[in-house]
């Protein structure tokens, strides 16, 4: 059932098929002008709900060379389609919670005034802030003679403490390398190959909204999604400013699982007393 | 805040999960509910009217059952037969409608009775799909099946 979007940061209109558990893994790997180079990890379960809800559990870890490796958090997200059908923009609403420290460096997104200097803050210090956030997007996408075009609006507010909401963007654009199907089932297809860019970055806080003090990035993107319902992607991306890392290096792999709510609820069925179907 | 933050989120989520596989357990698609092919008929009619543009291409018939293998059977069966959750696409409803109105469900899903929309898949691929839907016959089973 794989079909998935190259994005790394943005998200498309498109949530999980109804009863599937996609599970992920993402690597993260930056190298700052300033401070030593990290390597951070996350594990995604995406599971889909209903065919206009998608929730999905993140946990966060990272590595920083010459320190240490921590265990950064979880997330909890929610993806809900606005409307029933396809229209010229799509939009989809994004709740999530977060519970993360400040020793957080995955880069899922980018906000406020998130700069590269924020990063160079040995593990022991900066594990010690604790961060309860709600973040909201607001996705729009749109498909368009096999191009896939979305923008995600990012209104982020730190429950603890006095922040103020922070505001961030991500855009993406993506199109297979091949429109039609081949008859043959094949790994090496141009169809299962995905390529596109995407840019992403901040847009200050509600006191200083703008550009200045935030950082921002481009990255190329491509996936490969494979008949076996594996999906593999790999993003170079390139700071696009004084603030943002030089570079950072991202890839994922996931696995689809299809049919995982029904086996499930029926398990559960049997537990509490129900009948074998 | 810290603990009861942690307990409150922990809690919702397994509530909304149950919930949702509970959902899950009940859904099944009787082939007697005609209802369920209801939205065949909402297909506004520029939809219904357009024609297969890969109808003649001999290879969209089996590109077709490798999408359905792919994407379609987990719900509407492995020979389009039906299944839990997705009903029988060897149904007369189904063979009776035009390819433009099954490409336009593909297209916008029935998201209220739990099909996604399928406008990820490139355009040529849904009609490569409409093909192959077209294509079954309830006596025969499917004019070409997907390779394994």
């Amino acid at each position: 059932m794989a079909q998935e979007s190259p994005y790394i940061v943005t998200y498309d209109h498109y949530l999980e098929e109804p009863g599937s558990l996609e599970l992920e893994y993402f690597s993260t790997f930056g190298a700052p002008r300033a401070g030593n180079d990290f390597h951070a990890f996350w594990t995604e379960f995406e599971y889909g709900a209903t065919a206009s809800w998608t929730t999905e559990i993140y946990i966060d870890g990272q590595t920083t060379f010459n320190d240490s490796t921590l265990f950064t958090g979880f997330r909890w997200e929610n993806r809900f389609r606005l409307l029933q059908q396809e229209h010229f923009v799509n939009p989809v609403l994004y709740i999530e919670y977060e519970q993360i420290s400040g020793a957080d460096k995955i880069l899922k997104e980018v906000e406020g005034h998130d700069v590269e200097a924020d990063y160079a803050t040995p593990n022991a210090l900066a594990r010690q802030e604790h961060n309860h956030e709600i973040e909201t997007k607001l996705l729009l996408s749109k498909a368009f003679q096999g191009w896939n075009i979305a923008e995600n609006t990012l209104a982020a507010k730190n429950l603890t403490g006095g922040n103020p909401w922070e505001f961030g963007y991500a855009l993406g654009a993506s199109r297979p390398l091949a429109l039609k199907a081949s008859a043959h089932r094949c790994t090496f297809c141009r169809e299962n190959f995905i390529a596109g860019v995407e840019m992403y970055g901040g847009l200050g806080d509600r006191h200083s909204f703008g550009l200045h003090d935030t950082s921002h990035y481009l990255a190329p993107v491509v996936a490969w999604n494979l008949p076996s319902d594996w999906t593999l992607r790999l993003s170079p991306g390139f700071g696009l400013n004084n603030n943002s890392h030089g570079f950072l290096l991202r890839w994922g792999v996931s696995r689809e699982f299809s049919g995982f709510g029904a086996a499930f609820g029926s398990m559960i069925g049997r537990f509490f007393g129900g009948r074998k179907p | 805040m810290t603990r009861v933050a942690r307990r409150t989120a922990l809690a919702a989520f397994v509530l909304a999960l149950t919930v949702s596989l509970a959902a899950q357990k009940g859904m099944s698609v009787s082939e007697k509910d005609s209802s369920v092919y209801a939205p065949l008929a909402k297909a506004p009619a520029k939809a219904t009217a357009r024609r297969n543009p890969l109808e003649s291409d001999p290879d969209a018939v089996a590109a077709g059952a490798n999408l359905f293998a792919q994407h379609c059977a987990e719900c509407h069966g492995e020979m389009a037969q039906g299944g839990r959750k997705g009903p029988s696409l060897l149904a007369d409803p189904v063979r009776q409608a035009s390819p433009g109105a099954i490409f336009w469900i593909l297209t916008n899903g029935v998201v209220r009775r739990g099909m996604p929309v399928w406008s990820k898949l490139p355009e040529p691929q849904r009609w490569q799909l409409v093909a192959y839907i077209k294509s079954l016959s309830p006596r025969s089973g499917p004019a070409s099946k997907p390779q394994k």
